[in-house]
């Protein structure tokens, strides 16, 4: 039911290495979570909610029961174990009860022969809505009924807030806060809903043991957290619930949650037989977590020379109904709030808020997108009220090892910001093209809607930045096994397990580059990715799962190595099979009442990107062509140079939706254009060149000197392409995705 | 409803439904889950074929509308292990990350280049316009589409 173990080809750390996954891929052969099939299989179906907050009076399963091919129409009642679950906090039902608090929540489950019987018997569930008043402002809602009146994300040794549905809120005091500049920029600024927009939907299989216990076959970034929100659902041992890893088609942070998980489970154990779920587009729109909406409220003092003195931030995002990983992104979005500057005083508020909006969670740069995207708007207001290059301030404030984090914590490691900014600034910007040309390559292309009348060039520059691995605490570790053995030719031989997530970004890749690199061994398979026969490696997400894996793996195979010398040789049938549990330094909590560091650091590494795009922007009409983007990205040490300039391409193109197209609408709460028409992403029309410079400054406790690649391209990319945008329309530009009626003035 | 169609090559049946799509039919009926159901309105062409040598959208596709014709699909490019020379080109300029869109996009990198054999960088970007990627940016893929275009 998963592709055959792929045979890994040569590489070794550093080297350009063909993806194992490319030819199955290519040739339409890889198996995706929604290729999956079991003999006697079903399909299963979700009802979900047409409201952003009702009451369920009742639910009638009469009429469903009755039609062809049904095997189980279930509800909260059929769920065996504990009726919520969660990321962080078990906050969400995994059937609504008596409640439902966002569009799409989801309501019933459905099996059946066929996947359109499925959905026809689904529209024959009778449920009795009373509609209540949906929270959908963000500002008001901390004045309002509270969502969950139990506060679930209280405690936990966060921050006390009293006011309703705050998810979480984190105060940054750092020097004197009050200290006035000679000059201040203020700022509001707004991000609207972006969707990580995975191409493969939310699929999967899963099969009932005939033991009482269940085999899922998923599409997710981290198997064992899955296993452990799934388990207590359908009251089994973690043990009886094995997660395997499907392929994944894309994630972006959107695979962070449970979807098909319980629900397959509960159909599979229900009829004995093995359920398939696939979601529509439609349906994965409302199936997982996106990125939070903010707004913020920025101030920056700075003297005559350009030293910032003062930031101060005030950042609102909304959560939408259910907690999911709101509280990173909340204390994400305070530790990065200033940039990669140095900043002596400083005093940053953020706040999540439930509502019955779409959900909010995990994507891309979490957090760090919404604030970098202030900051840099504000540097860039700030060179000009100062008459000073852009380029020239970001340089005399860039932050440098040694100096001290608005959360108190001393840089230690690798902060090369002002290398990547000269880096990124010494690339050759083209010149403009010279007109008449081609109209696709002018803003509105094949509409053909000009011949360069109003077509106006600007240059922009950002710079972000971002944390490494998981924060504040988090108890991040990473497990591999090493089994070596003699082959069939009696030679030496080497498979790996581990369950790092392959989401797309290569890790396979790296975990075989790590092993052959350290056993000079060429002949290493990679098990399948699975709960069943390793510990778990953690969330391929927040940058950290090259780093977390390689170090796993490369501890695994040392001591297997020095098992391997101790023992001298392998007979025929001997073998060596060991795991060892990697972990990186550890980090403490922020203080509750300060957002000071307890402890020597709350983030365990950083990473940097400076950005400059040139756009032109036809004025009259509110149309855009990114023409180049440059990127100087500080990447620790490149394992494998060709994957890391793929993560910087696609993750800038991510950045590049947000600025210019990509926006979940809602309108009290409903989302109003839940498909890839309406929901627009960047296409091969959208997408600029891309040049890369990757920086290698080796951070100190990493393997290998490495850094995570995936974020700090998403990071900074949507705030410089706005700023060239500023600089083509001369207008502020506050919020993204920025609407053709924005660069207009309507 | 019962359909006959060649597909990749060899004569087919396969039992459809009336409001069933040529994807639905490749991938559940057929046994050729390549074809890829990402957005299943003809927005991101994952799911592109080629239908009597012409490139569309199979989700698009009534698969009653494919009966007595020739459907070509990625799984019908290799020869055998020998990869087409559009899917060689993908795997060394890592153009592929998730994959999702791949099998999509080396159907429609081979119609381009049957149609124009060396296309300039816009006509790459508007022949794949119709195929969404979300992992890659499409940097690597043009790459690949160059290289395969050198090596014709």
């Amino acid at each position: 039911m998963t592709s055959a173990a792929p045979r890994l080809v040569s590489g070794r750390i550093g080297d350009v290495v063909a993806r194992a996954d490319g030819g199955p891929k290519v040739k339409g052969e890889f198996a995706y979570a929604s290729d999956l099939s079991a003999a006697g299989m079903l399909w299963g179906h979700t009802l979900r909610s047409p409201f952003a907050h009702a009451r369920i009076r009742s639910i009638d399963l009469t009429a469903a029961l009755t039609m062809p091919g049904i095997h189980a129409v279930l509800t909260h009642g059929d769920v065996p174990g504990q009726k919520c679950y969660g990321l962080e906090f078990a906050d969400q039902p995994v059937l609504a009860i008596d409640r439902v608090r966002y569009f799409g929540e989801a309501v019933a489950l459905v099996a059946a022969e066929h996947p359109e019987q499925a959905r026809r018997a689904a529209e024959r569930i009778v449920v009795d809505y009373e509609p209540l008043e949906p929270v959908v402002d963000a500002e008001r809602a901390v004045e309002q009924d509270p969502l969950h009146p139990d506060a679930p994300t209280m405690g936990h040794g966060y921050r006390r807030d009293p006011r309703p549905n705050v998810v979480r809120s984190i105060v940054i005091r750092h020097g004197d806060p009050n200290v006035e500049g000679d000059v201040a920029i203020s700022g509001v600024y707004d991000v609207g809903i972006q969707d990580q927009a995975f191409l493969g939907p939310e699929s999967g299989l899963a099969v009932p043991d005939g033991e009482g216990g269940i085999d899922v076959y998923v599409a997710t970034q981290w198997l064992h957290v899955d296993r452990d929100q799934v388990a207590p659902c359908l009251d089994l041992r973690p043990e009886q619930v094995r997660i395997h890893l499907a392929g994944v088609g894309g994630a972006f942070g959107g695979r962070e949650d449970l979807s098909i998980q319980i629900h397959g489970a509960m159909l599979a154990l229900h009829t004995g037989r093995p359920v398939k779920m696939v979601y529509s587009r439609e349906e994965s729109f409302v199936g997982h977590v996106h990125r939070h909406p903010a707004r913020i409220w920025a101030e920056h003092r700075a003297n005559r020379d350009g030293k910032l003195v003062c930031v101060r931030m005030r950042i609102l995002l909304d959560g939408g109904a259910y907690a999911s990983s709101s509280t990173a992104v909340t204390s994400n979005a305070a530790s990065f709030a200033c940039g990669p500057y140095a900043v002596e005083n400083a005093l940053i508020e953020s706040t999540c808020v439930y509502t019955n909006n779409p959900p909010c969670g995990a994507m891309r740069g979490f957090g760090a997108v919404q604030t970098c995207f202030a900051a840099e708007a504000q540097m860039d207001r700030l060179a000009a009220e100062l008459a000073l290059d852009p380029v020239e301030l970001r340089l005399r404030n860039a932050l440098a090892p040694g100096d001290v984090l608005p959360t108190g914590q001393r840089v230690t490691g690798s902060m090369p910001v002002a290398e990547v900014i000269r880096r990124c600034a010494a690339l050759p910007v083209p010149e403009p093209e010279a007109l008449p040309r081609d109209p696709i390559r002018l803003p509105g292309g094949a509409g053909n809607v000009t011949r360069g009348q109003g077509v106006s060039r600007g240059v922009g520059f950002a710079v972000g930045f971002k944390n490494i691995c998981y924060s504040e605490g988090f108890d991040d570790f990473t497990a591999a096994r090493v089994r070596l053995f003699l082959d069939a030719r009696g030679e030496l031989a080497a498979e790996v397990h581990c369950a790092a997530a392959e989401v797309g970004q290569g890790v396979t890749g790296v975990i075989a580059q790590v092993a052959r690199t350290e056993l000079e061994l060429d002949e290493v398979t990679l098990a399948p990715h699975t709960t069943a026969t390793v510990g778990s490696a953690g969330s391929a997400s927040a940058s950290r799962m090259t780093w977390m894996a390689a170090g796993a793996v490369q501890l695994a195979c040392r001591a297997a190595k020095a098992e391997l010398e101790r023992r001298g040789e392998l007979g025929a049938g001997d073998e060596i099979d060991l795991e060892r549990v990697y972990r990186h330094e550890r980090t403490t909590p922020l203080d509750p009442e300060t957002g000071q560091i307890t402890g020597e650091r709350a983030h365990v590494a950083f990473a940097c990107a400076a950005m400059r795009v040139v756009v032109e922007t036809d004025v009259e009409l509110g149309l855009t062509r990114v023409v180049w983007i440059g990127t100087a990205q500080d990447v620790g040490k490149a394992l494998n140079p060709q994957a890391v300039t793929g993560q910087i391409e696609g993750g800038t193109a991510q950045g590049l939706g947000l600025a210019l197209m990509e926006e979940i609408r809602t309108s009290d709460g409903l989302i109003t254009n839940a498909s890839f028409t309406d929901y627009l992403l960047p296409t091969a029309l959208d997408m600029p060149p891309v040049v890369s410079d990757l920086v290698e400054d080796p951070e100190p406790g990493a393997p290998y000197g490495l850094k995570g690649v995936g974020e700090p391209p998403t990071v900074v990319s949507t705030a410089a392409v706005v700023s060239a945008l500023r600089a083509a329309t001369g207008r502020a530009l506050t919020r993204v995705p920025v609407r053709p009626d924005d660069i207009v003035g309507l | 409803m019962r359909i006959s169609l060649r597909v990749n090559g060899e004569e087919r049946e396969a039992d459809v439904w009336g409001g069933e799509s040529l994807l639905f039919a490749l991938r559940e009926g057929l046994g050729l889950p390549g074809s890829k159901n990402a957005c299943e309105q003809g927005e991101c062409g994952s799911c592109s074929v080629l239908l009597d040598g012409e490139l569309v959208c199979a989700c698009l596709v009534l698969a009653a509308q494919a009966d007595g014709h020739e459907v070509t699909t990625v799984e019908g490019m290799a020869d055998g292990e020998e990869l087409h020379p559009v899917q060689e080109a993908y795997v060394q300029a890592g153009a592929v990350q998730c994959g999702f869109c791949t099998p999509g996009l080396v159907v429609a990198t081979a119609d381009l280049l049957a149609r124009i054999p060396d296309p300039s960088d816009d006509e790459i970007r508007e022949a794949l316009s119709g195929n969404v990627c979300r992992c890659t940016g499409y940097a690597k893929i043009f790459d690949a589409v160059r290289l395969a275009a050198a090596v014709r």
